[in-house]
Formats: structure tokens, sequence, C-alpha cells
């Protein structure tokens, strides 16, 4: 195909996303976002300017070949692009879907400089998902190494490394603690947002490489640290949130009152927002109140909305330029109708007679000094205090460190928070021991968990270096 | 997937189910439990792990049969399978040498206290067993209480069986009698049993142990739908418990808390319309 020259590539806008219209998606768990057809997507990729230092790389936690596989796109050769994608990210269709682009690749890409990003994210969507249709998945290398390795939860983190540990030869067994795969994948982010679907196909492409998963295997409980370190060369614990995090306001037990993660679990992994009488039920409001400015909060804002409530509400005590979700989540939130009560505190959780929640009590913030985190921070004003009616009422604070694996590890140094201390190349206290995700983090992003993922398993490798395997498995 | 190896009905809509689970078994101590998911859709249901014999790799449930979900659970016939069980989950039991132990179960929780008292038994405690139910064929497990018991007392509403009345009887005599005063008490039982021992035995200081059943769903810690309050303070049974103090525990918001689903099907109605 001919070159494009650099001015012909400026010429071109950036892509729009097809997307289920608001009203009816707000009404359905159908992914909001359609996917691009072929045509606009390699004239996308067609605007890349290949520049020279490639920040877009830098800004991807996984360091995915970014230019090189828009380069393949933009020539038409999707086969390509995906073998590029594939070797660098375990995930491809799941990151494409729900990483902060705007923060990481598309955020340094320097056509955002002066006008619009690459749509890197959409792309990598775009090449995953054709991946998925066109192309048989990678099987274990023939090469075996022989070292048995042990992955500890099989959300993003852990099964980025447990891809990449595969790939290198190693064989990888994946301990879950609960009854299916995926972690936050499966049980926080709802179906709109990304299908089980994908998660169902990207698990089924680590067990193509020789992965193996075993659901119900509680660490810490049903099996302890020490007891796989016996048996495998080396582990990667990627266990991730724990505890969810409460208001600490009267009337946080009232009936109606949930944690994000008990009410998305609910809703997601649990599948009650299917109704299936047999199956898990869920309390649908008609009024949700959901306290958190975040992706978990948008994520239950939104389902709030897609379970029936009239009012899918969120109060959030920054402003709306302070809130840690995806620009593209808050977007859609308010598209769907998602209404936003900003700059408010919860004081006190209201019940009636029966022990259900009635409304929240609230108090007007205003904004102060910036704090810590850079952002500036709220300050209550006096006599504001109102009551919002509700019938439902979900908190997204974030979680604390789970202790269940930890408690039983007494040589396994911890933070003043209980998460795992972790070095930059996830290495724990114990050798042969590694830790990402949100057990070493205290609660970030997916992508930040399959960085982790991504070094643990290039930590593994060299660590396994001129060892000898325990249980040496025969090559298949 | 987890092979029923027996499944037998040992009161109405009561199973005792021993079903194959081999690393559940080996690590599973006294007090702990299991989720339980019989089939893809299905629910987690949170259930006390009554026994094991880690050589068989078995372990064995008592069900009592009283929703949509256990009644498909006890269903499940000895060579099917069960879909997930994960566990052991909550904090064993601390077993202590208290010297003289009045364990008291209720209906269905006598099955949650037998391991607890047997963990006592087996530790040296002298065991009072005080048992009650509807009527004779709701009292369980007496024999098999009676084996390591100094006394087994069994309680029926209707007087069908042993003394006519409520657990709390035999237990006010005893807690009188400075020669049979316990030094603990352990309670496992509906709600409002437990919450009248606790009432019971504070003007008495003596130690009371109960064990809580809230709602769940993955029984690590990570959703927050078991809060209890305890002294005050929230906790999460799962991980915190099962077992707490029973002097402290906020009984009215753990009562009301249990039955926040069965209010939603009022509305709704919709386990009635599954089990049509």
């Amino acid at each position: 195909m001919a070159e494009i020259s650099v001015k012909e590539k400026m010429a071109i806008e950036r892509t729009k996303m097809p997307e289920q219209d608001a009203l009816e998606r707000s009404r359905n768990f159908k992914e909001v976002n359609l996917g691009l057809p072929l045509e606009w997507a390699v004239r996308e990729a067609q605007r890349c300017l290949a520049c020279k230092k490639r920040p877009c790389v830098d800004g991807c936690p996984v360091n995915v070949h970014i230019p090189e596989f828009l380069a393949k796109l933009a020539d038409g050769d999707v086969a390509g692009a995906a073998q590029i994608l594939r070797v660098d990210n375990a995930l491809p269709a799941t990151t494409g879907r729900v990483c902060p682009q705007e923060y990481q690749c598309e955020g340094q890409c320097l056509r955002g400089k002066k006008g619009q990003s690459v749509a890197i994210g959409w792309l990598e969507r775009f090449v995953a998902d054709w991946a998925a249709q066109n192309l048989a998945p990678d099987k274990a290398p023939a090469a075996q190494t022989g070292f048995r390795v042990a992955v500890i939860g099989s959300g993003p983190g852990g099964l980025t490394a447990a891809g990449e540990l595969a790939r290198a030869g190693h064989k990888v067994r994946v301990f879950e603690a609960l009854h299916d795969t995926g972690g936050v994948l499966r049980y926080g982010i709802p179906e709109f947002r990304l299908p089980k679907r994908i998660v169902d196909q990207e698990v089924q492409n680590l067990r193509e490489l020789g992965v193996e998963i075993e659901t119900d295997v509680i660490v810490g409980r049903t099996l302890t640290l020490s007891e796989i370190r016996e048996e495998y060369d080396a582990v990667f614990v990627a266990n991730g949130a724990g505890l969810p995090m409460f208001l600490h306001v009267p009337g946080e037990n009232l009936k109606g009152v949930y944690s994000a993660n008990e009410y998305l679990t609910r809703a997601n992994l649990m599948g009650a927002w299917m109704d299936d009488p047999c199956g898990t039920p869920i309390a649908r409001g008609k009024r949700v109140v959901v306290f958190g400015g975040g992706n978990v909060a948008m994520d239950s804002v939104r389902t709030a909305k897609r379970l029936g409530a009239d009012a899918a509400i969120i109060a959030y005590r920054r402003g709306k330029d302070e809130m840690p979700a995806r620009k593209e989540e808050v977007k859609h939130a308010e598209e769907e109708g998602i209404e936003f009560h900003l700059l408010v505190a919860p004081l006190e959780i209201l019940g009636d007679e029966k022990g259900w929640v009635r409304a929240v009590k609230l108090q007007k913030m205003e904004l102060g000094e910036p704090d810590a985190s850079g952002r500036r921070r709220p300050v209550a004003v006096e006599g504001s205090e109102f009551e919002l009616a509700c019938d439902v009422a979900v908190v997204a604070l974030g979680t604390t460190a789970n202790p269940l694996l930890t408690a039983a590890e007494p040589d396994l140094k911890l933070d003043k928070w209980g998460n795992i201390l972790a070095d930059e190349n996830q290495s724990t206290s114990i050798p042969g021991v590694f830790a990402g995700g949100d057990i070493v983090r205290g609660g970030a992003t997916v992508i930040l968990a399959m960085g982790d993922g991504k070094c643990a398993a290039q930590s593994i490798s060299e660590f396994l270096k001129g060892k000898t395997p325990k249980a040496p498995e025969k090559a298949a | 997937m987890f092979k029923v190896i027996s499944n037998e009905e040992i009161a109405p809509q009561l199973h005792r189910m021993v079903i194959e689970a081999p690393r559940i078994a080996k690590a599973r101590k006294p007090g702990q439990f299991a989720i339980v998911r019989l089939k893809p859709g299905a629910e987690r249901i949170p259930l006390t792990i009554a026994d094991d014999d880690p050589e068989a790799g078995t372990i064995t449930l008592i069900i009592q049969a009283v929703g949509y979900s256990t009644k498909e659970i006890v269903a499940t016939q000895p060579g099917e399978f069960i879909q997930n069980i994960a566990g052991p989950l909550g904090k064993p039991t601390d077993i202590e040498v208290w010297g003289k132990v009045v364990c008291v179960g209720g209906g269905a929780g006598t099955a949650v206290l037998f391991p607890l008292a047997k963990g006592l038994a087996q530790a040296g405690n002298e065991l009072t067993t005080i048992i009650g139910g509807r009527s004779e064929k709701y009292v369980i497990l007496f024999d098999e209480l009676s084996a390591f018991s100094k006394q087994t007392i069994a309680t029926t509403e209707d007087g069908s069986l042993g003394e006519k009345g409520f657990v709390t009887g035999p237990l006010k005599r005893l807690l009188d009698d400075p020669a049979t005063k316990p030094d603990a008490v352990y309670a496992v039982g509906p709600v409002p049993m437990m919450r009248a021992v606790s009432d019971m035995t504070r003007p008495y200081g003596v130690k009371t142990i109960v064990s809580l059943n809230p709602i769940m769903i993955d029984g690590t810690g990570m959703c927050g739908g078991c809060r209890v309050t305890v002294g005050g303070k929230v906790q999460f049974a799962c991980v915190d418990g099962p077992e707490f103090d029973g002097h402290d525990v906020d009984y009215a918001e753990l009562a009301a808390r249990q039955n926040a689903y069965q209010e939603l099907d009022e509305h709704g109605c919709r386990l009635d319309a599954a089990l049509a």
C-alpha cells in the first residue's frame, strides 16, 4: 500500500465509536460501545505519525508495541497487528475496553498535543476482537523449562502473569478463590462495559497456552502459601482487593445499604441482573444513591439505572474535575441520565420503621487548598445539611487489604495498611514469592495490576535461571 | 466438582451430606464453614462444616432445606456432583479449656454446635449439652452429642421429647446451681434463641459465645454483606467470625439484616414464583 504523507495523516479526524443509544442502553446490560468497523479502524490507525520518541509505549504499563501494531493495522494487516498485541498483552480485549487510556498511551500521544490523540484503546479492542474471531490461539511453547509456577488470583494481574509465564515455557497453575475466573473483571466490571464472553475468551486463550486454573481455592484457608511453596518453584500473589471500606456514619447497616463490592458482585458475578428467580437477589431501588467518584462508583450507579432505578445518583464530595473515574465512563453516565450531586459528603443514612434505608443526609462542601493527592480538599459548609430520598445506597469508597493470605504467613512483610511489600521487580520478603496488583498497591487499575503481572513474570523467569525444578514436569 | 458420597435426612428437611472435598477436609477446623454453589447460576450458600475425614478426603455438611437453593442442594444424590465448594472459611473456634461448659443448640443450629462441642470435649472440658426444637423430630444429633457430653438435655416446645419449653429453662437451672454453674456457654441457633441465651447469662457474668449466620456472598471478606455490629464495632462475620461474644452482638440489627431478602420476596414474590 502506498505511503501516506504526514500531511494526509494529519488531515484524518479521530474516529467516533459507535454506541448504543443512551436511553435504550440505560435499560439494558448490553455493551455500550459497539466497536469500530474495519475501514474506520484502519483509517484511525493511519493517523499515527510513528514518531521517534514513542511516548505512547512509555505511557503503557505493559509496554505494548503500539506504533508497530498500529502500522500493521494501517496497512490492513490485522493478523500482523494481533500477533504483536497478543505477545505484549495477555488481555488485549479487556484493556482495550477498560484502560484509562487518556492518562496512559493516549495521554502521551503526540497527536494529542495539538488536537486529538490516536484512539489507541479502541484500536486495541478492534484488533483483539478481530483476532478472537479469526485467529487460532497460541499454544504452549515446545521448549518447556520444567519449572512449576503458582499464581494466586485469576484477576488481571494473575492472568497476565500466567500468560507471560506460560509463554516462557513454565508450567502454570492459577488458584482462584471464587467459583469463576477473572477476579474484578468478572465480579466488578459490569457486562455493559466488559462483556463476560470477553473474559471467558481471554481465559480460554490462556488455557490454550497450557495454563491450568483451579477455582474454589482460598489461599490462606484452603491452602497456605507455605504449602504452595513446597510444591512450586515460584509463586506470584495477586489475590486482589480486600475488605470494602465503609463511610462510618450512622445507619450504614440498614437494609438496602451495600458496599459497591457486594452490589456489583450480586449483579455481575452472581448474575442478579438476569432476574433468574432461583439465583441471587438484589434490591432494585427506585432511587439509588452511590457514594464515590471512581470507576467503581460509575459502574455501580449505571448498574442501578439498568436495574430499573428512576433516579440513579452519584454523591461525591469533590467536584467533577476531581473524579478519578475514566472520562469516558463519566460521559457515558451523563448521557444515560445519571444525576450528579457534587461537593456533598454523607453525614448519616436514615431508615424507615422496618430498617430499610429511606434517605441519606448530606452536607455541602466547598473546595479548599490542594491536599496530598494534589486534588483540592473538600471543606464542609456549616448549616448546609439536607436529605436526599433513596431506597438503596451504595458505598464505593475503595477497599483495604484482604488479610486471609497474609495472616497465615508471618514471614511475608506488609506495609502499615496490610498490603504486601514488593520491590520494583515485584519481589517480596520471601525468596521466590512475588506479588502485584491491589494486594501490593492497595487499590489501583486493571492495567497497573497487569503491569505488575508482566514484571513479576519476567522476574520469576530471572529468579529460576540456574535453579533445578522441584518436581520436574515432563515436557509434553 | 465435588462428589456427594452420602445423603440422609436426619430430621424433617435436615440432611447430613458427606462430600468429597480433600483440600477442605485437610485444612478444616471446628467452627469453620464452606460456601456451596450447586450449579452454574445458583446462589452461594454458607454452610457449617459439621465434621471431616481427612484420610477419606471428605467433609460432612448438615443442611437445613429452608429456601430454594438449600432444597436443591439436599436433592443431590450420592454419586452426583456439587459444582463448587469453597472453604474452610471463617475463624476456627477458639477451643479453650474452660472447665465446665454448657453447649446450647437450637434446631438446625445444633448441627453447627456439634463440631464446636466435639472440639471442646476433646480439649478436656466437661460438657452439658442442651438441645431444643419445635418437637421431637426437630431435635437432632442427641446421641452423637451424648457420646462426649456429661449430660445431654433435650427441650421441645410441645413436650414431645425431654422438657417442655425452651433451652433457656434448663440453662437457668444450671446457672443458678453453684455446683453446675458453667465457666462458659456456647450457643448456636436462631437469632432469638442466641439473644435469649446471651441475655440470660449476662447477669451471671458467664462468657457466652455465639455463632452467627448472616447473609453472605463470597465468604472471604470481599463483599461486606455479612457485617454485624459487635461491641459497637462493625465486624465481618466471614473473616472476623462467625463466632463472637454473645453479650456484645447487636441482635436486632442482625435479625433485620437476615430478613432483607425475604422482605424483598414479599414484594416481588420471586421465591414463590420459582417454587411454584
